[in-house]
């Protein structure tokens, strides 16, 4: 096995590439579970969905429980994917360093407010 | 030592608009791109999808905002335009749903043979395409 630590430590691009493939893995296992789980509720809904049907499915506890589960597993996915992105097409580092910044902040952004809309429910 | 110190040939001669498209790509090629597509559709899209589970959700007055932004439009974007991007995101979701259950079904089942990648793709694109269409003609109130 080839040495990775001390001044031969691999510092270059994801560095982590297992973890992060696992990651990438079992986030869209579990995002793939909540989809047909939300989908099993749309579908098993008595006539019409309005609003009350519609916030009923996520007012309850254990879909809160769910749904805050599955907005940090997006949340990790999505960063493991788009930075492949970047990595892949943009070369400049100070570029990149933007992008990078950008999505952060856009990701950290996102997750506040999907958070407060499910917990204010 | 010269071995290693001599430059390896590079070649960027590929040029993005006049080379790319003339690649004809197999049916997993298409699936890779679209994938890489759709996810990043899906990133750039992600406070309007929070914005619909927000007003879709909060309270009966912010659902009817959120079915007016679809029917009477949203600010200065009318609601066909509305339906459209909502048409992009169904397509983007559905493809990286099917295109990423086939990469957990290859990992777990270790199908990595070259007819499997191509009838697995197709089947991908199949899936994707004809579901974004159903729902796509229900969207729009053609059934």
């Amino acid at each position: 096995m080839s040495v990775n630590y001390g001044s031969k430590r691999t510092v270059v691009g994801a560095g982590y590439g297992f973890r992060d493939w696992l990651v990438q893995r079992i986030t869209a296992g579990l995002m793939a579970l909540f989809t047909v789980v939300l989908l099993l509720q749309v579908i098993f809904t008595a006539g019409p969905i309005g609003y009350e049907q519609w916030a009923g499915i996520f007012a309850a506890q254990w879909m809160k429980f769910l749904t805050f589960g599955v907005i940090l597993a997006l949340l990790w996915h999505v960063w493991v994917g788009v930075r492949d992105i970047w990595m892949d097409y943009v070369k400049p580092v100070g570029v990149r360093l933007v992008l990078h910044v950008f999505t952060i902040v856009w990701l950290a952004g996102c997750a506040g407010w999907a958070i407060q809309v499910l917990w204010r429910l | 030592m010269t071995e290693l110190a001599k430059k390896r040939p590079e070649f960027r001669n590929i040029n993005a608009l006049s080379d790319l498209p003339t690649y004809r790509l197999p049916a997993a090629g298409w699936v890779s791109i679209m994938h890489r597509i759709s996810g990043l559709l899906m990133f750039l899209l992600m406070p309007l999808i929070i914005w619909m589970f927000d007003t879709s959700i909060s309270s009966e007055i912010s659902f009817a905002r959120f079915s007016a932004a679809f029917n009477a439009g949203l600010g200065f974007v009318p609601g066909w335009f509305m339906k459209l991007v909502a048409l992009a995101l169904i397509w983007a979701y559905l493809h990286h749903f099917i295109a990423g259950v086939r990469h957990l079904y290859m990992d777990v089942q270790h199908a990595v043979s070259k007819e499997f990648g191509k009838s697995s793709a197709m089947v991908t694109l199949v899936l994707s395409l004809g579901l974004t269409a159903v729902l796509g003609a229900k969207l729009f109130g053609l059934y």
